[in-house]
């Protein structure tokens, strides 16, 4: 790990300026912020470590806990949110078991809820592993998660 | 380029040394702006949003915070509006429902004319002002505690919310908070901060615990000074 966060610091010059796309980087390569990395960007980049948690809290795009291999993103924002949004979310925290921002326990899913994906004209949308889904409906959002390996009971298809 | 410029505030001229904030500016001439955030021996922040004040410019006028707004020349500046005023009750009735009890912010409140909150009392006791962690920063120059999340769930937190390692227990940030909620205590030879135990040192002669180890420590290092310069309290040089 050592050695992936320096390569990761040199490539932005050690400059401080650029603390959030260097913890991008170190959040791609880990999957998410593990503390003792943390610890090594406070080191080699001389910003104190409260200063760190600070910006790694602040954004919602940092990870302090490990992610699951499936990220779902549902966008809850007005437009979403009036054509049903808020629906999908209780349909799929029932469906995996997990409150919006948590990683299922198997580390398969993590769900979280973003507001405005600004694809508004497509709403409800659902980013999966990067890929948009627009118009969703329960049984779209239900063929997803088969897709994605997770079983659904038919009886809650609509 | 002169330093000084002329502004004025309610009307009154008034100079200024050039690239000193409004607030200052206005309590260097007597005038009174209501703040709970600045402090002067810390880098101005704006967050409180007490010591709004409203700006010419030209025939509109613009609210700013008068903590981070730096003064110009030929600034015409109110004080005392309504829609300030406005602005100000809604921000100590926001901050009222986060700590209703503390005599600074009744004090403040009670001279705005605000008898109560409308909004649901959430008692959080902090109010967010971030002397504490700007203290820890600038003056002790130690960076031990900073803020964690945003929006409502912000809060002051050591990293990863466990023992601070870089805290020497000097207690600036508790003795700084201007609501006193950063629980300090000393009790049998030992300092308890952010859940943190931290041993004292005790006097050679006369036997009182009188400051952290750490902080000593610190002191020493920063300073140059021999390994047994703290040996001894103050009363005891
Ligand atoms: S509101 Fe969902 S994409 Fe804009
Ligand atoms: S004193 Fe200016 S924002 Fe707090």
């Amino acid at each position: 790990m050592q050695a992936k966060i320096q390569a990761i610091i040199s490539r932005y010059g050690s400059d401080k300026g650029f603390l959030v796309p260097i913890l991008q980087d170190v959040q791609r390569e880990l999957n998410y912020l593990p503390e003792d990395a943390l610890v090594m960007v406070s080191t080699l980049l001389e910003i104190p470590l409260s200063r760190i948690f600070e910006v790694a809290t602040f954004y919602k795009a940092f990870s302090l806990t490990p992610r699951g291999k499936h990220l779902l993103s549902l966008c809850l924002g007005t437009a979403c949110h009036v054509r049903g949004a808020p629906l999908l979310s209780g349909h799929i925290e029932r469906a995996l078991g997990i409150r919006p921002g948590e990683t299922s326990p198997d580390l398969e899913f993590t769900f979280e809820t973003v507001n405005c994906l600004g694809a508004c004209a497509l709403g409800p949308v659902m980013v999966v592993d990067g890929e948009y889904h627009g118009q969703l409906t329960i049984a779209k959002t239900n063929a997803i998660l088969r897709d994605l390996g997770r079983k659904v009971p038919s009886d809650e298809e609509a | 380029m002169s330093d000084t410029v002329t502004l004025k505030i309610n009307g009154r001229t008034i100079t200024a040394s050039a690239g000193s904030t409004l607030l200052a500016a206005a309590q260097s001439a007597n005038i009174y702006i209501p703040n709970l955030c600045s402090n002067e021996e810390l880098t101005p922040y704006g967050a409180c949003r007490l010591c709004m004040v409203e700006i010419a410019h030209g025939k509109r006028t613009r609210m700013v915070a008068s903590c981070i707004y730096e003064v110009a020349e030929g600034l015409e500046v109110q004080t005392v509006t309504e829609r300030i005023l406005n602005v100000r009750k809604l921000v100590i009735e926001l901050l009222l429902a986060r700590n209703p009890y503390h005599p600074r912010l009744l004090k403040i409140s009670h001279e705005l004319g605000v008898q109560a909150s409308r909004f649901k009392e959430d008692v959080k006791g902090c109010i967010l002002c971030g002397q504490c962690v700007r203290t820890c920063r600038e003056v002790v120059g130690v960076a031990a505690i900073g803020f964690k999340g945003r929006g409502r769930t912000r809060t002051v937190a050591t990293p990863f919310d466990k023992a601070p390692a870089d805290c020497i227990a000097c207690g600036s940030c508790a003795y700084i908070c201007p609501v006193k909620v950063i629980p300090l205590e000393d009790k049998n030879n030992v300092r308890t901060i952010w859940k943190t135990e931290f041993p004292m040192a005790v006097c050679k002669k006369c036997g009182r615990p009188f400051a952290p180890e750490k902080q000593l420590a610190y002191f020493r290092k920063i300073a140059n000074l021999p390994e047994n310069h703290f040996d001894t309290c103050i009363q005891c040089r």
